[in-house]
């Protein structure tokens, strides 16, 4: 293209470059996602769950993406001997994996409502787990994780 | 994130406004937001960085390049940690228990299991894991512990050698270190050792491979700084063979070593050559005085 | 090393009632993705395990349904507070619907 860009079209490029060049600092996913809504959509018969109550506790950054250290807990008050609602399922999605759906821990009402395992991250992403009491209401919590290769890709 | 978005739009909207146009002003509110966007960008960034110089040991004198040793168990995470502190939890316990299960297997023409001539491995093989590689007067050579252990196969059982790199000698290797761990790493290094250290301080300090890095470019000169996501250890040995994380197994030293060279985009020197093995007693030298912690967690 | 045997731990095996046990499990799996390929190129097909259940004398207490994203050497930690004395009975089940199995006792007093 020879013509001249005129002032307004060479702002408005040099806005666009610079907005490609800021948000790739930020720590957005590389690839699509995944059906991670699907599953949780399909986990919760198409409920919205409410972001409270259920703790995801992940590293900040991986050590490595293949083993990452996951645990979930649900803050119920516990009162024994009653027939309150209790955490049944929570299902644990990954966004940016190949697969979305992780695993999904399944309770009983003698549980404690946590449990701990490990985990594979593809790349750096937000990891939701979604809770199901056996009242039917559904809690959620979302954890962003960095997950990188290596320092010379070893 | 979604703030850096907002930050672009309003850039844009101010580079196409008519009146904002008429000015350098435009100029200036991009400048202003890519800076704001920039500093946000990086003071998320608040990853702690592991407190590893808390754990050094003093090298045992000044002929030694660190002088301050520190085991690669202090870069890691505490996840990282957690999982190699609890035997129970640390999957590198399979594989002791696999080279224990082999050490009293019979195998091979003589009909002797390593429990026939060593009997119970926490006695006899105790302090072996520390002093390795060691002298062969036989081989006039250094031998390391995986070589070690294909001789007593071959020359003492009438056995097959295992492969290197095979669940078996990578199991018996973790085996026999693990009744070593918690114990100084101490090796003779004099004498007819001495060529073999110096061959093995030449290849930890030569340039090698299309990214044209030594050990040393990046374990001596760099440890305690992040390579990318990766924050460097003084890549020591004492761990070894280790569960790697990444992996999910566990993986012995000159595997590791492979692992780096090939990295740099060099030649890797073939596991239980004299190359690897040279550089390996050059490596345990360094790490003189730390812990065995066979079978470590690293990533 | 899918022959070693499960390793389960039990932080108590004596409680009262109403008290919570921990339980932690790790058993040698590979959990095998399916999206490897091998160096001829040929992709390496899924084999993990699936499904994990701790019961107490037949009554369900803990699980977890399995995807590839677990990591190899499956590890897990939970709680729970029994309501009477028995046998834990662990089992993983893998892909193919082999079965690795393994026993703890428990006593509520």
């Amino acid at each position: 293209m020879v013509r001249k860009w005129n002032r307004r079209e060479a702002l408005a490029a040099g806005a666009a470059s610079a907005g490609l060049l800021t948000t790739g600092l930020g720590a957005a996913p590389a690839r699509a996602a995944n059906d991670y809504a699907e599953q949780i959509k399909a986990f919760t018969g198409g409920k919205e769950p409410v972001e409270a109550r259920v703790k995801l506790e992940l590293p900040e950054l991986a050590e490595n993406g293949n083993t990452v250290p996951l645990a979930v807990s649900v803050d119920i008050p516990a009162i024994p001997n009653s027939s309150q609602s209790y955490v049944e399922e929570i299902l644990v999605v990954a966004p940016a994996n190949p697969n979305s759906r992780v695993l999904r821990f399944r309770f009983s009402a003698d549980s404690v409502p946590e449990a701990a395992t490990r985990i594979r991250l593809a790349e750096s992403q937000n990891v939701i787990a979604v809770a199901r009491m056996s009242d039917g209401r559904f809690f959620s919590a979302t954890r962003p994780i960095k997950v990188t290769i290596g320092g010379c890709g070893g | 994130m979604s703030d850096t978005r907002e930050l672009v739009g309003w850039a844009k909207a101010a580079a196409t406004h008519p009146r904002l146009c008429a000015g350098i002003a435009p100029v200036l509110i991009i400048l202003l937001i890519l800076g704001i966007a920039s500093a946000t960008a990086f003071a998320e960034s608040k990853l702690a960085h592991p407190a590893w110089r808390e754990h050094a040991i003093k090298a045992p004198g000044k002929e030694y390049p660190l002088q301050e040793i520190v085991s690669g168990l202090w870069f890691r995470t505490p996840e990282t940690q957690a999982i190699q502190e609890d035997d129970f939890n640390n999957p590198g316990f399979f594989g002791v228990e696999e080279g224990e299960a082999l050490w009293s297997k019979p195998e091979g023409a003589a009909g002797k299991s390593c429990a026939s001539c060593h009997q119970d491995a926490a006695a006899s093989m105790k302090g072996v894991g520390a002093v390795t590689p060691k002298w062969s007067d036989k081989l006039n050579k250094p031998v390391n512990l995986e070589q070690q252990i294909n001789i007593c196969r071959s020359e003492h059982m009438g056995a097959q050698p295992w492969a290197f790199g095979s669940n078996e000698l990578t199991a018996m290797t973790t085996y026999v270190r693990f009744q070593s761990r918690g114990m100084p790493v101490a090796l003779r290094v004099d004498g007819p050792m001495s060529p073999w250290l110096a061959r093995g301080k030449a290849l930890y300090y030569t340039r090698v491979g299309q990214l044209d890095l030594a050990c040393a470019s990046c374990h001596e000169k760099n440890h305690g700084k992040y390579l990318r996501a990766d924050f460097l250890s003084q890549g020591q040995t004492n761990g070894f063979p280790v569960y790697r994380l990444r992996d999910q197994r566990l993986v012995p030293l000159h595997e590791r070593i492979e692992g780096c060279v090939f990295d740099v985009r060099g030649t890797p020197y073939p596991p239980l050559s004299d190359d690897a093995v040279a550089l390996e007693l050059y490596l345990a030298w360094r790490g003189t005085g730390l812990p065995v912690e066979t079978p470590a967690v690293r990533n | 090393m899918a022959d070693a045997k499960p390793r389960i731990r039990l932080d108590r095996k004596e409680v009262r009632k109403g008290e919570a046990v921990e339980v932690k499990t790790l058993v040698s799996h590979v959990m095998e993705t399916g999206l490897r390929h091998a160096a001829d190129g040929r992709l390496i097909p899924r084999m993990i395990i699936n499904r994990f259940t701790c019961e107490l004398d037949g009554t369900f207490v803990f699980g977890c349904d399995l995807e590839s994203a677990v990591s190899a050497n499956p590890y897990f930690a939970f709680k729970f507070r029994p309501q009477r004395s028995g046998t834990l009975a662990f089992t993983w089940i893998d892909d193919e619907g082999t079965r690795i199995e393994a026993t703890e006792t428990v006593k509520v007093t």
